[in-house]
């Protein structure tokens, strides 16, 4: 027998979900909804990770931490209903549980950003996987220059996280700018699509760490952007969506070109995944 | 790893071959190997020699399979079928757990592996490769799946050069056969020319070495030595296709916009059947389900295929939803990218995929068309 | 007292205008404030001026029965208000309202357009100020229409 086989020490069933009990369920907005896990022993996860959740009976599917990661012993995950899976998991109670596994991938390049300006851009539920960033900034402000969160939503009725909102917008040396699509005229804040907001922002992009969730279509205008303010594409940042059956490397579904998204991800910078976001159902 | 077959070499008449399996047997192994079964070669178990496929052969083209009489009994005297030793090691359905409610809380129970002791009887060198790289896919990284690791750690493989080439093999292309150089508790090439109806046997790991200290044989003589090596050389010279690998990977990654993609689309029916045939191809789905009463769980893993719409689903559509795209990810994943995820081809050169598509589409052909109008030569992208 | 090329020299639609250009275009524009809740113009009215936001935002929206008015892009300072001055025949295809009190420098289109008119150089200036954030607004308008927050998922 070849020695390798012998070397892996890997957990017992990687594919078997941990019975996890929901300890908090805060409904965000008509179809975006949180919850917390409090999983038997803290479950260290890095900001940009993600988890495979299970409903009882119906499925699993890929959710990234939307909380601290400085708090591991309480797992957050932000979730809009839009499959089965989801909509299952948006009819939990406190007390329910839910199978849990993870946490899988490599997150965001938050220690290696120490040192710079850093600008997160995020669209619709795309804010959840970044808030874990939002929380370790603020815990180690000093460590970073300037700080810049663009967020775009559909409508203000959209919008999550909004107490933390109105929060990070009165933080000192924390520039916040939300811009919806459309919105009624009770809404006094942007609206517009969000990349041209990035020039609203004080960074300087030659020592700038960029870091983007959203819809792919926004990722590539956003990343287009930013390189042409000046970012160098090795410090922007990506987070890939692909569909996942086993967040450990052994279904093939995530498979982006060469790249595993539940391995080699879902964060990837943008210098690795450029030229393939170029092609059409690759 | 020896190119030439050296000095620790045995010869088993076929009754040797006969005890050999009866000594695997003996040892707690469950024998499975070529058998015959509706008008193909399939693997099954196999109590004795008498269960291989004695006598007969196959004729393979794009689209096409076919057992032919032989004039001799040849035990392996054909190639590889449509089955491959990843439908034992990589089953294709299998309980990963079943979950059960009791009250508030909910038990997960997986499945234990199984302790199967397997020995594989007829490996060829191109499944040996490919049982090497679902190796590094399933056991070589941070994860191991582990009922494919119960299975393998406690498989015996009896390996067999080839000693005739099939009409859509191309291993010698892909640097993986036809002769087996590693991986292999025995190796056997089967002499039929000498008069006498031989097997020179190779031990390849202390398992192996004890195997045949259980079955009389006798040392080879320079004569079938030679002979096997001339049966090894024959086979490798006439490969019924060949494609030239040592630049894929630049060439179909320069090529992702190729028309030939197109062209492909229009035959290819994304039936699947190349991913299911495929000894390296690994991809599964999980399926859950529970009973009426919502007490009781289960997961299932089942071989998937990137042919398939729902493989690249996610929320509002596939992402590949052409079949050109589809085909091309299957096949710039078979042969390029398989490169950067795991460090080798995902192509052994089988020819299987070949066979057994229903409209012929020959994985070599494609690249010499890609090759032969090589878009990147002339146009960077 | 600041004149009316002077403001016009701090916002940024002046940036790099010879000084002749300016106090020419200067003569078309006056400087206007807006206290919150005032309409810059009406959806099908002329389309008579345009507005260089000096500080403030504008929001742009139109009105859809039985829902109300909806914004579909806000304009802050440094930014331009209104382009059906630009083409025939020269009617606003939306509404413009301050959100907040806002700071303008509005400008006499018809009178800007007999400017560029006479001295195509003008002219080139003013359309190669007003070309880009139009272009951008397309852009932008594209990604709104595609509608794909709906389609993100985390």
């Amino acid at each position: 027998m070849p020695q390798t086989l012998e070397a892996c020490a890997p957990p017992l069933h990687p594919m078997a979900p941990r019975m996890t009990p929901v300890t908090r369920f805060i409904r965000e907005s008509q179809d975006v909804f949180t919850f917390d896990l409090a999983p038997e022993g803290a479950t260290p996860f890095a900001p940009g990770q993600f988890n495979m959740l299970y409903a009882f009976g119906v499925g699993e599917i890929p959710i990234s931490i939307s909380g601290d990661s400085q708090a591991p012993e309480r797992l957050t995950h932000t979730i809009r209903a839009v499959g089965p899976v989801s909509a299952a998991l948006g009819k939990l109670q406190t007390g329910d549980r839910v199978g849990l596994r993870g946490p899988f991938g490599v997150g965001w390049p938050v220690e290696a950003a120490k040192g710079f300006d850093v600008l997160l851009i995020a669209g619709g539920i795309g804010l959840a996987p970044l808030r874990p960033v939002i929380y370790w900034l603020l815990r180690h402000r000093a460590a970073y220059g300037r700080v810049g969160v663009l967020y775009g939503a559909r409508t203000p009725d959209d919008l999550i996280f909004r107490s933390e909102l109105e929060e990070w917008r009165r933080t000192p040396d924390f520039q916040l700018r939300v811009a919806v699509e459309r919105a009624g005229p009770e809404w006094t804040g942007d609206v517009g699509y969000v990349t041209p907001l990035l020039s609203k922002l004080r960074f300087d992009p030659a020592d700038t760490v960029s870091m983007i969730c959203g819809p792919e279509v926004m990722i590539r205008a956003t990343a287009l952007t930013l390189e042409d303010a000046g970012v160098a594409d090795s410090r922007i940042f990506v987070s890939m969506e692909r569909n996942m059956k086993c967040a450990i490397g052994h279904c093939g579904h995530c498979q982006f070109g060469p790249l595993f998204i539940c391995k080699d991800g879902p964060v990837h910078s943008y210098d690795h995944v450029r030229n393939l976001l170029a092609y059409r159902e690759l | 790893m020896a190119d030439q077959i050296d000095g620790a070499m045995a010869t088993l008449t076929v009754e040797g071959l006969e005890k050999l399996l009866q000594a695997i047997q003996a040892r707690g192994y469950r024998a499975v190997g070529p058998t015959l079964e509706n008008q193909a070669i399939v693997y099954d178990d196999v109590e004795s020699i008498n269960d291989l496929p004695r006598g007969w052969t196959d004729e393979q083209d794009g689209g096409r399979y076919r057992l032919l009489r032989r004039g001799d009994d040849a035990l392996f005297g054909y190639s590889v079928g449509p089955q491959s030793w990843k439908k034992y090691l990589h089953a294709p359905k299998l309980r990963l757990w079943t979950a059960e409610r009791h009250g508030d809380d909910i038990s997960v129970a997986p499945e234990p592996p199984t302790g199967d002791r397997l020995a594989f009887i007829g490996v060829r060198a191109c499944e040996m490769r490919a049982i090497e790289i679902q190796d590094r896919v399933l056991l070589g990284d941070l994860y191991a799946d582990p009922h494919y690791q119960a299975l393998r750690a406690r498989a015996l493989i009896v390996a067999v050069n080839c000693g005739q080439a099939g009409g859509v093999c191309f291993c010698a292309s892909m640097q993986a056969g036809p002769r087996v150089t590693e991986g292999f508790d025995l190796a056997l090439t089967e002499l039929l020319d000498g008069g006498e109806h031989v097997f020179l046997v190779e031990a390849g790991s202390d398992e192996g070495r004890a195997l045949l200290a259980l079955t009389p044989h006798r040392a080879a003589s320079d004569d079938e030595i030679r002979a096997a090596a001339a049966v090894i050389e024959r086979t490798a010279s006439s490969m019924g296709r060949e494609m030239r690998s040592d630049d894929l990977n630049e060439l179909l990654t320069n090529n992702l916009e190729h028309p030939r993609w197109d062209e492909v689309a229009t035959r290819c029916l994304t039936c699947a059947n190349c991913t299911l045939v495929c000894p390296t191809c690994f991809c599964t789905s999980v399926e859950d389900v529970s009973d009426l009463a919502g007490e009781r769980a289960e997961r299932w893993r089942r071989w998937d295929s990137c042919f398939t719409m729902d493989f690249s689903y996610i929320h509002g559509g596939s992402v590949r939803a052409s079949a050109k795209s589809r085909y091309r990810q299957w096949m710039t994943h078979k042969l390029a990218t398989w490169i950067d995820q795991f460090g080798s081809s995902g192509c052994v050169g089988c020819g299987r995929c070949i066979t057994w598509c229903p409209v012929g589409i020959d994985i070599t052909e494609e690249v010499r068309a890609i090759r032969g109008c090589d878009a990147s030569a002339e146009e960077p992208r | 007292m600041k004149d009316i090329a002077d403001l016009l020299r701090h916002h940024p639609f002046a940036e790099g205008l010879d000084e002749d250009t300016l106090s020419l275009i200067a003569g078309c524009a006056k400087n206007v404030v807006l206290q919150q809740g005032d309409y810059l113009f009406r959806e099908g009215a002329a389309a008579d001026s345009f507005y260089l936001v000096r500080h403030g935002a504008v929001a742009l929206e139109t009105f859809v029965p039985a829902r109300g008015p909806f914004t579909f892009l806000t304009v802050k300072t440094g930014e331009i208000v209104g382009a059906d001055w630009l083409i025939p025949p020269y009617r606003s295809s939306f509404d413009a309202r301050a959100v907040e009190l806002t700071r303008a420098i509005a400008f006499d289109g018809k009178c800007l357009r007999g400017k560029c008119e006479a001295d195509p150089r003008v002219g080139y200036e003013m359309m190669k100020r007003f070309i880009p954030p139009l272009v951008k607004r397309l852009q932008s308008a594209r990604m709104q229409a595609l509608g794909m927050y709906d389609a993100a998922n985390a």
